[in-house]
């Protein structure tokens, strides 16, 4: 989805500001808003790539005017809705007026553990891979309305397979109900002038991690 | 702080999300999908327990011990399983070393990829539009943002964090350091750092 989430290379946006001495979190509520996203999780009903498409798919104006655990609230409340588990009623009224879907016994306090590391990704791979390492490749031009982690800033540019990552959990695919879908995920290299000009920082290489859907041989 | 600025910041006035997050931590734990104590526990773990001091501890043993940097380059994960230094580590962590041609800066175009339990939760500035938008066509213009100037002719490698795979950026070790011990080398290895965002503290100035 060509969103504003997607925004590698965008003006507009003002200096970096770092701030000094900077908390976790700046309120009760980010940490509420985290810890629950990642308690609603460990349901699983929906996986990272699901969390990332529904921050992705709110309105465009709400996500860049949100801040980032807002963001998550917002993405959290849009999947308990969308799987059933709240109804926009209960969303209302703050309170639930409806009987629990069941589901997986919530988290203990004393299981938060299982929390504290990522699940792996990596899947058995259904055929070899078609890349190696120093092949010359084109992030294809794809521009799908769903999710996908292929940055727009690299579509249709040629650049060079550096590592071959093991074969992943397709984004792509396991957003749109697709099931799992492992493709081979490589680091691909990118020069910064084959992707911003010949005024560009001559200096400058930019990877991404591409699934192998994401590329053409050259 | 003053109880004027106090009253100001925590006044009756609750904020939109404030309230959103309020509401459905209510609903969501009438409904029985989660336990309060269960987020308070959580939370508590990224305030106090998983933070930067882990990978500077990991960048520290990689400075002391060549062998261990070798095996941190090779597998992240594997390396610093092996080495026991946690109790657990996450898969595809990837180290990307600074060297005198090199310099490496992380980044996650897309949302805000962090290898979180080395660095601990990101900070808003790694999650915001300014970084995320500039990091991959201006990341020298970045850099002087944090203050720090590379020589005209030292490569660049911006890594665009798109898939479940994470960096940390493993910096040169400063000069006059030599002889350090391990936890006196990790005090000198900031979080910004290990995203390629700063460079390690001068010897003079350890924490």
């Amino acid at each position: 989805m060509n969103g504003v989430h997607d925004m590698g290379g965008m003006h507009g946006f003002g200096p970096v500001q770092e701030e000094p001495n900077e908390p976790v979190f700046h309120a009760d509520w980010e940490g509420r808003a985290f810890a629950m996203s990642r308690v609603m999780g460990m349901q699983g009903l929906w996986n990272i790539d699901m969390s990332r498409a529904a921050q992705e798919t709110l309105p465009a104006h709400i996500y860049l005017a949100s801040s980032y655990y807002d963001r998550w609230s917002r993405g959290l409340e849009a999947l308990v809705l969308k799987h059933g588990l709240v109804t926009a009623e209960e969303v209302a009224a703050g309170h639930a007026l409806k009987q629990a879907k069941p589901v997986t016994p919530k988290l203990a306090p004393a299981d938060v553990g299982k929390l504290l590391t990522r699940l792996p990704y990596d899947r058995t791979a259904p055929a070899p891979a078609r890349f190696k390492p120093g092949d010359r490749v084109r992030a294809r031009n794809i521009n799908p309305p769903t999710h996908t982690r292929l940055p727009r800033y690299v579509r249709g540019h040629v650049g060079t397979v550096e590592a071959v990552r093991g074969c992943h959990v397709f984004p792509d695919s396991v957003t749109i109900g697709a099931g799992e879908d492992p493709h081979w995920l490589y680091t691909v290299v990118f020069n910064g002038r084959d992707l911003w000009g010949s005024d560009s920082d001559p200096t400058v290489k930019v990877s991404v991690e591409a699934w192998e859907p994401y590329l053409e041989p050259l | 702080m003053s109880d004027h600025d106090h009253d100001h910041q925590h006044g009756s006035e609750l904020s939109g999300p404030q309230l959103r997050v309020r509401a459905l931590e209510t609903i969501l734990t009438e409904k029985g999908y989660v336990d309060p104590k269960t987020l308070d526990v959580l939370i508590e773990a990224y305030e106090t327990k998983v933070g930067p001091h882990r990978g500077a501890r990991v960048i520290a043993k990689a400075w002391a011990d060549p062998e261990f940097k070798r095996a941190l380059i090779a597998d992240a994960t594997a390396a610093i399983t092996a080495a026991g230094m946690f109790e657990r580590v996450s898969d595809h962590l990837i180290a990307v070393p600074n060297t005198e041609r090199q310099h490496n800066i992380v980044v996650c175009t897309l949302c805000s990829c962090y290898p979180w339990d080395m660095l601990g939760l990101p900070p808003v500035w790694y999650k915001s539009a300014p970084y995320r938008s500039r990091a991959v066509s201006d990341p020298r213009g970045v850099l002087r943002e944090f203050g720090v100037e590379l020589p005209a002719d030292t490569d660049i490698r911006v890594w665009d964090s798109t898939a479940e795979t994470r960096f940390i950026v493993v910096p040169m070790r400063p000069a006059g350091t030599e002889g350090w011990g391990e936890d006196k080398l990790a005090s000198l290895v900031t979080r910004n750092a290990m995203i390629g965002t700063g460079l390690p503290l001068e010897p003079g100035k350890a924490r």
